[in-house]
Protein backbone atom coordinates (compact mmCIF):
# COMPACT_ATOMS: atom_id res chain seq x y z
CA UNK A 1 0.00 0.00 0.00
CA UNK A 2 1.41 3.30 -0.99
CA UNK A 3 0.94 5.79 1.82
CA UNK A 4 1.75 8.78 -0.29
CA UNK A 5 -1.12 8.00 -2.62
CA UNK A 6 -3.63 8.29 0.19
CA UNK A 7 -2.16 10.80 2.60
CA UNK A 8 -1.40 14.15 1.07
CA UNK A 9 2.14 15.18 2.03
CA UNK A 10 2.12 17.24 5.21
CA UNK A 11 3.50 20.72 4.83
CA UNK A 12 7.10 20.81 5.98
CA UNK A 13 7.96 22.13 9.40
CA UNK A 14 9.70 25.48 8.87
CA UNK A 15 12.65 26.11 11.17
CA UNK A 16 14.50 29.41 11.51
CA UNK A 17 17.76 29.73 13.42
CA UNK A 18 20.06 32.56 14.38
CA UNK A 19 23.15 33.25 16.46
CA UNK A 20 22.94 36.54 18.36
CA UNK A 21 25.64 37.20 20.99
CA UNK A 22 26.82 33.61 20.80
CA UNK A 23 29.86 31.85 19.39
CA UNK A 24 28.04 29.66 16.84
CA UNK A 25 28.88 26.71 19.08
CA UNK A 26 25.19 25.83 19.42
CA UNK A 27 24.83 25.81 15.64
CA UNK A 28 27.92 23.62 15.35
CA UNK A 29 26.41 21.27 17.92
CA UNK A 30 23.15 21.26 15.95
CA UNK A 31 25.12 20.22 12.85
CA UNK A 32 26.66 17.46 14.96
CA UNK A 33 23.37 15.59 14.51
CA UNK A 34 25.30 14.50 11.39
CA UNK A 35 23.37 12.30 8.98
CA UNK A 36 20.21 12.70 11.03
CA UNK A 37 19.86 16.05 9.27
CA UNK A 38 18.76 14.06 6.21
CA UNK A 39 15.85 12.63 8.20
CA UNK A 40 15.07 16.09 9.45
CA UNK A 41 15.05 17.49 5.93
CA UNK A 42 12.38 14.95 4.93
CA UNK A 43 9.92 16.67 7.23
CA UNK A 44 11.43 20.11 7.75
CA UNK A 45 12.96 23.00 5.86
CA UNK A 46 15.01 25.99 6.95
CA UNK A 47 13.84 29.56 6.89
CA UNK A 48 16.24 32.33 7.95
CA UNK A 49 19.39 30.62 9.18
CA UNK A 50 23.15 30.72 8.70
CA UNK A 51 22.57 27.40 6.95
CA UNK A 52 20.43 28.99 4.19
CA UNK A 53 21.84 32.50 4.39
CA UNK A 54 18.29 33.86 4.15
CA UNK A 55 18.52 37.27 5.83
CA UNK A 56 14.98 37.84 7.05
CA UNK A 57 12.56 35.58 8.79
CA UNK A 58 9.17 34.71 7.32
CA UNK A 59 6.36 32.88 9.12
CA UNK A 60 7.74 29.65 10.53
CA UNK A 61 7.00 26.94 13.07
CA UNK A 62 10.12 26.85 15.21
CA UNK A 63 12.80 29.50 15.80
CA UNK A 64 16.02 28.44 17.50
CA UNK A 65 17.83 31.36 19.13
CA UNK A 66 21.48 31.01 20.07
CA UNK A 67 23.20 33.76 22.05
CA UNK A 68 22.05 36.62 24.25
CA UNK A 69 21.15 40.13 23.19
CA UNK A 70 24.16 42.45 23.28
CA UNK A 71 23.35 45.08 20.64
CA UNK A 72 20.54 46.75 18.70
CA UNK A 73 20.85 44.39 15.74
CA UNK A 74 20.42 41.37 18.04
CA UNK A 75 17.21 42.90 19.38
CA UNK A 76 15.83 43.57 15.87
CA UNK A 77 16.60 40.06 14.67
CA UNK A 78 15.13 38.50 17.81
CA UNK A 79 11.92 40.53 17.60
CA UNK A 80 11.51 39.66 13.92
CA UNK A 81 11.90 35.98 14.74
CA UNK A 82 9.49 36.17 17.66
CA UNK A 83 6.92 37.89 15.45
CA UNK A 84 7.20 35.11 12.86
CA UNK A 85 7.66 31.94 14.88
CA UNK A 86 4.94 29.86 16.47
CA UNK A 87 7.46 28.36 18.90
CA UNK A 88 10.59 30.20 19.99
CA UNK A 89 13.35 28.17 21.64
CA UNK A 90 16.31 29.72 23.48
CA UNK A 91 19.20 27.36 22.93
CA UNK A 92 22.43 27.35 24.93
CA UNK A 93 23.82 29.10 27.98
CA UNK A 94 24.19 32.53 26.34
CA UNK A 95 20.57 32.70 25.19
CA UNK A 96 19.40 31.53 28.59
CA UNK A 97 21.40 33.69 31.02
CA UNK A 98 23.64 35.80 28.81
CA UNK A 99 26.48 33.32 29.23
CA UNK A 100 30.10 34.36 29.18
CA UNK A 101 29.43 37.62 27.24
CA UNK A 102 27.25 38.70 30.18
CA UNK A 103 30.27 38.65 32.44
CA UNK A 104 30.77 42.24 31.21
CA UNK A 105 27.45 43.25 32.75
CA UNK A 106 28.86 44.62 35.97
CA UNK A 107 31.19 46.95 34.04
CA UNK A 108 30.28 50.20 32.32
CA UNK A 109 30.09 49.65 28.55
CA UNK A 110 31.78 53.01 27.86
CA UNK A 111 34.68 52.09 30.13
CA UNK A 112 35.05 48.76 28.36
CA UNK A 113 35.14 50.35 24.89
CA UNK A 114 37.66 52.98 25.98
CA UNK A 115 39.81 50.39 27.65
CA UNK A 116 39.85 48.07 24.66
CA UNK A 117 40.02 50.55 21.74
CA UNK A 118 41.49 53.74 23.17
CA UNK A 119 43.55 53.26 26.31
CA UNK A 120 45.14 49.85 26.00
CA UNK A 121 48.91 49.97 25.58
CA UNK A 122 49.78 49.47 21.94
CA UNK A 123 46.26 50.26 20.72
CA UNK A 124 45.85 54.00 21.29
CA UNK A 125 43.15 54.43 18.68
CA UNK A 126 39.52 55.48 19.07
CA UNK A 127 36.26 53.70 19.77
CA UNK A 128 34.86 52.57 16.37
CA UNK A 129 31.80 54.64 15.48
CA UNK A 130 30.97 53.55 11.94
CA UNK A 131 27.18 53.87 11.47
CA UNK A 132 27.20 50.34 10.02
CA UNK A 133 28.12 48.97 13.44
CA UNK A 134 25.17 48.03 15.63
CA UNK A 135 24.88 49.99 18.86
CA UNK A 136 26.16 48.03 21.86
CA UNK A 137 23.73 47.70 24.76
CA UNK A 138 24.64 48.58 28.32
CA UNK A 139 24.35 44.90 29.20
CA UNK A 140 24.02 41.53 27.56
CA UNK A 141 20.44 40.38 28.08
CA UNK A 142 19.11 36.83 28.19
CA UNK A 143 16.63 36.21 25.37
CA UNK A 144 13.70 35.86 27.78
CA UNK A 145 14.31 39.38 29.10
CA UNK A 146 13.62 40.76 25.59
CA UNK A 147 10.87 38.54 24.10
CA UNK A 148 8.62 35.74 25.32
CA UNK A 149 10.37 32.40 25.09
CA UNK A 150 8.47 29.12 24.82
CA UNK A 151 11.24 26.60 25.50
CA UNK A 152 14.82 26.48 26.70
CA UNK A 153 17.58 23.98 25.87
CA UNK A 154 20.48 24.58 28.27
CA UNK A 155 24.08 23.61 27.63
CA UNK A 156 27.30 25.19 26.43
CA UNK A 157 26.54 23.97 23.87
CA UNK A 158 23.71 21.47 24.34
CA UNK A 159 24.83 18.17 22.83
CA UNK A 160 23.62 17.15 19.39
CA UNK A 161 21.64 14.38 21.08
CA UNK A 162 19.94 16.88 23.39
CA UNK A 163 19.03 19.15 20.49
CA UNK A 164 17.83 16.18 18.44
CA UNK A 165 15.68 14.84 21.27
CA UNK A 166 14.16 18.23 22.00
CA UNK A 167 13.47 19.03 18.35
CA UNK A 168 11.87 15.64 17.82
CA UNK A 169 9.64 16.12 20.84
CA UNK A 170 8.58 19.54 19.59
CA UNK A 171 7.91 18.44 16.02
CA UNK A 172 6.03 15.32 17.09
CA UNK A 173 3.94 17.28 19.60
CA UNK A 174 5.33 15.56 22.69
CA UNK A 175 6.07 17.36 25.93
CA UNK A 176 9.77 18.15 25.36
CA UNK A 177 12.00 16.76 28.06
CA UNK A 178 15.68 16.01 28.61
CA UNK A 179 16.61 13.28 31.03
CA UNK A 180 19.63 13.52 33.33
CA UNK A 181 22.12 12.30 30.74
CA UNK A 182 21.13 15.01 28.25
CA UNK A 183 20.60 17.91 30.67
CA UNK A 184 23.82 19.88 31.19
CA UNK A 185 24.63 23.53 31.80
CA UNK A 186 28.29 23.19 30.80
CA UNK B 1 2.89 -3.15 65.67
CA UNK B 2 6.60 -2.99 66.11
CA UNK B 3 8.40 0.02 64.76
CA UNK B 4 5.60 2.60 64.72
CA UNK B 5 7.06 4.25 67.82
CA UNK B 6 10.39 4.74 66.13
CA UNK B 7 9.42 5.23 62.49
CA UNK B 8 8.15 8.07 60.38
CA UNK B 9 6.41 7.61 57.07
CA UNK B 10 8.04 9.30 54.09
CA UNK B 11 6.08 9.14 50.85
CA UNK B 12 4.30 6.10 52.28
CA UNK B 13 7.58 4.32 53.06
CA UNK B 14 8.19 3.59 56.76
CA UNK B 15 11.53 5.09 57.77
CA UNK B 16 13.04 4.19 61.15
CA UNK B 17 14.67 6.93 63.19
CA UNK B 18 16.87 7.17 66.25
CA UNK B 19 15.93 9.62 68.99
CA UNK B 20 17.31 13.06 68.20
CA UNK B 21 17.61 12.51 64.46
CA UNK B 22 16.12 15.04 62.09
CA UNK B 23 13.74 13.97 59.35
CA UNK B 24 16.52 14.54 56.81
CA UNK B 25 19.04 12.41 58.71
CA UNK B 26 16.61 9.55 59.16
CA UNK B 27 15.51 9.63 55.54
CA UNK B 28 19.04 9.77 54.10
CA UNK B 29 20.14 6.92 56.32
CA UNK B 30 17.28 4.84 54.97
CA UNK B 31 18.11 5.78 51.37
CA UNK B 32 15.05 7.96 50.94
CA UNK B 33 16.23 11.09 49.21
CA UNK B 34 15.15 14.54 50.39
CA UNK B 35 16.79 17.39 48.43
CA UNK B 36 18.95 19.66 50.62
CA UNK B 37 21.69 22.21 50.12
CA UNK B 38 22.73 24.03 53.29
CA UNK B 39 22.56 20.88 55.42
CA UNK B 40 25.69 18.79 55.95
CA UNK B 41 25.87 15.61 58.04
CA UNK B 42 28.86 16.89 60.03
CA UNK B 43 27.42 20.25 61.02
CA UNK B 44 24.54 21.66 63.00
CA UNK B 45 21.64 22.46 60.68
CA UNK B 46 21.34 25.97 59.33
CA UNK B 47 17.83 25.85 57.91
CA UNK B 48 18.34 28.68 55.43
CA UNK B 49 17.98 27.36 51.89
CA UNK B 50 14.58 25.70 52.37
CA UNK B 51 15.31 23.20 49.61
CA UNK B 52 14.57 20.43 52.10
CA UNK B 53 11.02 21.66 52.54
CA UNK B 54 8.62 18.76 52.97
CA UNK B 55 5.02 18.49 54.10
CA UNK B 56 4.72 17.02 57.58
CA UNK B 57 1.16 16.10 58.50
CA UNK B 58 -0.14 18.78 56.14
CA UNK B 59 2.27 21.57 57.03
CA UNK B 60 5.46 22.78 55.37
CA UNK B 61 8.62 22.15 57.38
CA UNK B 62 12.38 22.04 56.87
CA UNK B 63 13.46 18.41 56.99
CA UNK B 64 16.98 19.41 58.08
CA UNK B 65 15.83 21.14 61.26
CA UNK B 66 12.69 19.29 62.32
CA UNK B 67 13.30 16.29 64.54
CA UNK B 68 11.73 13.04 63.46
CA UNK B 69 8.85 11.99 65.70
CA UNK B 70 6.44 9.10 65.71
CA UNK B 71 3.23 9.80 63.85
CA UNK B 72 4.77 12.03 61.22
CA UNK B 73 3.47 11.44 57.73
CA UNK B 74 5.75 13.22 55.31
CA UNK B 75 5.42 14.14 51.65
CA UNK B 76 8.59 14.75 49.66
CA UNK B 77 8.18 13.77 46.04
CA UNK B 78 5.08 15.69 44.98
CA UNK B 79 4.71 17.80 41.83
CA UNK B 80 3.99 20.91 43.92
CA UNK B 81 7.09 20.51 46.10
CA UNK B 82 9.12 19.71 43.01
CA UNK B 83 8.04 23.00 41.40
CA UNK B 84 8.60 24.89 44.62
CA UNK B 85 12.16 23.58 44.92
CA UNK B 86 12.86 24.46 41.32
CA UNK B 87 11.72 28.02 42.02
CA UNK B 88 14.09 28.24 44.99
CA UNK B 89 16.97 27.01 42.86
CA UNK B 90 16.09 29.50 40.12
CA UNK B 91 16.16 32.34 42.63
CA UNK B 92 19.58 31.22 43.85
CA UNK B 93 20.85 31.20 40.26
CA UNK B 94 19.72 34.74 39.41
CA UNK B 95 20.86 36.18 42.75
CA UNK B 96 24.47 35.28 42.00
CA UNK B 97 26.48 35.03 38.81
CA UNK B 98 26.22 31.39 37.86
CA UNK B 99 27.91 30.87 34.50
CA UNK B 100 28.35 27.11 34.74
CA UNK B 101 30.35 26.75 31.49
CA UNK B 102 33.11 28.84 33.06
CA UNK B 103 32.95 27.37 36.56
CA UNK B 104 35.50 24.87 37.84
CA UNK B 105 32.86 23.28 40.05
CA UNK B 106 30.54 22.40 37.19
CA UNK B 107 29.60 18.74 37.44
CA UNK B 108 30.55 18.60 41.13
CA UNK B 109 28.24 21.39 42.25
CA UNK B 110 25.28 20.65 44.48
CA UNK B 111 23.30 23.69 43.39
CA UNK B 112 23.67 22.64 39.77
CA UNK B 113 22.88 19.01 40.65
CA UNK B 114 19.68 20.08 42.39
CA UNK B 115 18.81 22.20 39.36
CA UNK B 116 19.29 19.16 37.11
CA UNK B 117 17.23 17.07 39.48
CA UNK B 118 14.36 19.53 39.41
CA UNK B 119 14.63 19.78 35.60
CA UNK B 120 15.44 23.48 35.62
CA UNK B 121 15.68 24.50 31.96
CA UNK B 122 16.11 28.22 32.67
CA UNK B 123 16.71 30.42 35.72
CA UNK B 124 13.45 32.10 34.61
CA UNK B 125 13.69 35.24 36.75
CA UNK B 126 15.34 38.49 35.70
CA UNK B 127 19.07 38.22 36.38
CA UNK B 128 20.53 40.41 39.13
CA UNK B 129 24.10 40.24 37.78
CA UNK B 130 25.45 41.43 41.15
CA UNK B 131 28.91 42.90 41.43
CA UNK B 132 30.90 40.61 43.71
CA UNK B 133 34.68 40.48 44.00
CA UNK B 134 36.99 37.52 43.60
CA UNK B 135 39.60 36.95 46.33
CA UNK B 136 42.65 35.23 44.87
CA UNK B 137 45.04 36.47 47.56
CA UNK B 138 45.61 33.08 49.20
CA UNK B 139 48.32 30.91 47.61
CA UNK B 140 46.25 27.71 47.60
CA UNK B 141 42.59 28.68 47.70
CA UNK B 142 40.45 31.00 45.60
CA UNK B 143 37.13 32.52 46.65
CA UNK B 144 34.73 33.57 43.91
CA UNK B 145 31.87 35.24 45.75
CA UNK B 146 29.89 35.44 42.50
CA UNK B 147 28.82 31.88 43.19
CA UNK B 148 28.33 32.03 46.95
CA UNK B 149 24.86 30.99 48.09
CA UNK B 150 25.44 32.04 51.72
CA UNK B 151 24.87 28.61 53.15
CA UNK B 152 27.40 29.35 55.92
CA UNK B 153 29.01 25.93 55.65
CA UNK B 154 32.43 27.58 55.49
CA UNK B 155 31.49 29.67 58.52
CA UNK B 156 30.42 26.59 60.47
CA UNK B 157 33.44 24.54 59.41
CA UNK B 158 35.99 27.23 60.21
CA UNK B 159 34.41 28.02 63.56
CA UNK B 160 33.34 24.57 64.75
CA UNK B 161 36.01 22.29 63.27
CA UNK B 162 39.06 24.38 62.42
CA UNK B 163 38.65 26.67 65.43
CA UNK B 164 39.68 29.66 63.34
CA UNK B 165 36.44 31.58 62.66
CA UNK B 166 37.79 32.93 59.41
CA UNK B 167 34.40 33.50 57.77
CA UNK B 168 31.25 35.31 58.82
CA UNK B 169 28.00 36.27 57.16
CA UNK B 170 27.23 40.00 57.43
CA UNK B 171 24.54 42.35 56.15
CA UNK B 172 20.87 41.72 55.53
CA UNK B 173 18.74 40.72 52.56
CA UNK B 174 20.35 41.33 49.20
CA UNK B 175 23.31 42.97 50.94
CA UNK B 176 24.20 39.91 52.99
CA UNK B 177 27.53 38.42 52.09
CA UNK B 178 30.44 36.44 53.45
CA UNK B 179 33.39 38.38 54.88
CA UNK B 180 36.88 37.20 55.75
CA UNK B 181 38.25 37.87 59.21
CA UNK B 182 41.49 39.77 58.53
CA UNK B 183 42.38 43.49 58.63
CA UNK B 184 42.49 43.64 54.82
CA UNK B 185 39.46 41.38 54.43
CA UNK B 186 41.61 39.17 52.22
CA UNK B 187 41.97 35.43 52.70
CA UNK B 188 45.71 35.65 52.07
CA UNK B 189 46.07 37.65 55.29
CA UNK B 190 44.52 34.94 57.48
CA UNK B 191 45.96 31.68 58.77
CA UNK B 192 43.55 29.80 56.50
CA UNK B 193 45.07 26.58 55.17
CA UNK B 194 44.14 24.26 52.35
CA UNK B 195 44.05 21.51 54.99
CA UNK B 196 41.20 23.27 56.81
CA UNK B 197 37.78 21.65 56.78
CA UNK B 198 36.43 24.98 55.56
CA UNK B 199 38.42 24.62 52.35
CA UNK B 200 36.42 21.54 51.43
CA UNK B 201 32.79 22.12 52.40
CA UNK B 202 31.56 24.69 49.90
CA UNK B 203 28.71 23.03 47.99
CA UNK B 204 29.15 25.37 45.02
CA UNK B 205 32.07 26.89 43.12
CA UNK B 206 32.77 29.71 45.60
CA UNK B 207 35.67 28.26 47.61
CA UNK B 208 37.98 26.48 45.19
CA UNK B 209 41.33 24.79 45.67
CA UNK B 210 43.81 26.21 43.19
CA UNK B 211 45.54 24.13 40.50
CA UNK B 212 43.20 21.11 40.62
CA UNK B 213 40.12 22.60 38.96
CA UNK B 214 40.21 20.51 35.82
CA UNK B 215 41.92 17.37 37.13
CA UNK B 216 38.70 15.55 36.28
CA UNK B 217 37.37 16.64 32.89
CA UNK B 218 33.96 18.24 32.46
CA UNK B 219 31.42 15.54 31.61
CA UNK B 220 33.07 12.89 33.80
CA UNK B 221 32.32 14.43 37.17
CA UNK B 222 30.25 13.33 40.10
CA UNK B 223 26.84 14.59 39.03
CA UNK B 224 27.57 14.11 35.34
CA UNK B 225 27.67 10.39 36.04
CA UNK B 226 24.79 10.11 38.45
CA UNK B 227 21.90 12.31 39.50
CA UNK B 228 22.23 13.63 43.06
CA UNK B 229 19.01 11.87 44.08
CA UNK B 230 20.19 8.54 42.67
CA UNK B 231 23.54 8.87 44.41
CA UNK B 232 21.84 9.53 47.74
CA UNK B 233 19.63 6.47 47.39
CA UNK B 234 22.53 4.27 46.34
CA UNK B 235 24.78 5.47 49.18
CA UNK B 236 22.11 5.15 51.87
CA UNK B 237 23.61 5.44 55.32
CA UNK B 238 27.06 6.40 54.08
CA UNK B 239 28.25 9.92 54.51
CA UNK B 240 28.07 11.11 50.93
CA UNK B 241 29.12 14.68 50.19
S1 LIG C 1 28.61 27.25 41.42
FE1 LIG C 1 27.45 25.57 40.52
S2 LIG C 1 25.61 26.54 39.68
FE2 LIG C 1 27.12 28.16 40.08
S3 LIG C 1 28.23 28.43 38.16
FE3 LIG C 1 29.39 26.92 39.35
S4 LIG C 1 28.58 24.94 38.67
FE4 LIG C 1 27.11 26.48 38.02
S1 LIG D 1 31.51 30.39 50.31
FE1 LIG D 1 30.58 28.40 49.87
S2 LIG D 1 30.40 27.43 51.89
FE2 LIG D 1 30.72 29.60 52.26
S3 LIG D 1 28.67 30.47 52.45
FE3 LIG D 1 29.32 30.71 50.32
S4 LIG D 1 28.47 28.92 49.28
FE4 LIG D 1 28.45 28.46 51.49
S1 LIG E 1 18.83 21.90 53.69
FE1 LIG E 1 17.23 22.37 55.05
S2 LIG E 1 17.02 24.52 54.86
FE2 LIG E 1 18.79 24.07 53.62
Amino acid sequence: MSESAETPALPKVRIATTSLAGCFGCHMSFLDIDERILDLMKIAEFDRSPITDIKHCSPCDIALIEGGVCNAENAHVLREMRANAKILVAIGACAINGGLPAMRNRLDVGDILNEVYRDLDGVQSHVPNDPELPLLFDKVYPVNEVVRVDYFIPGCPPSADAIWKYLNDLILGRMPRLDHSLLHYD
Amino acid sequence: MSGTETAIVVDEIPVPFKPGQTILEAALEAGVYIPHLCAHPEFAPHGSCKLCTVIVNGRNASACTLKAAAGQEIEVDTPDLHAYRRTLVQMLFVEGNHFCPGCEKSGNCQLQALAYDSEMMTPHFVEFYPHRPVDASHPDVLIDFNRCIQCELCVRASRDVDGKSIFALVGRGMASHIVVNSPSGKLGDTNFSVADKAAHVCPVGAILIKRVGYAVPIGERRYDLEAISEEASRCAGEEVR
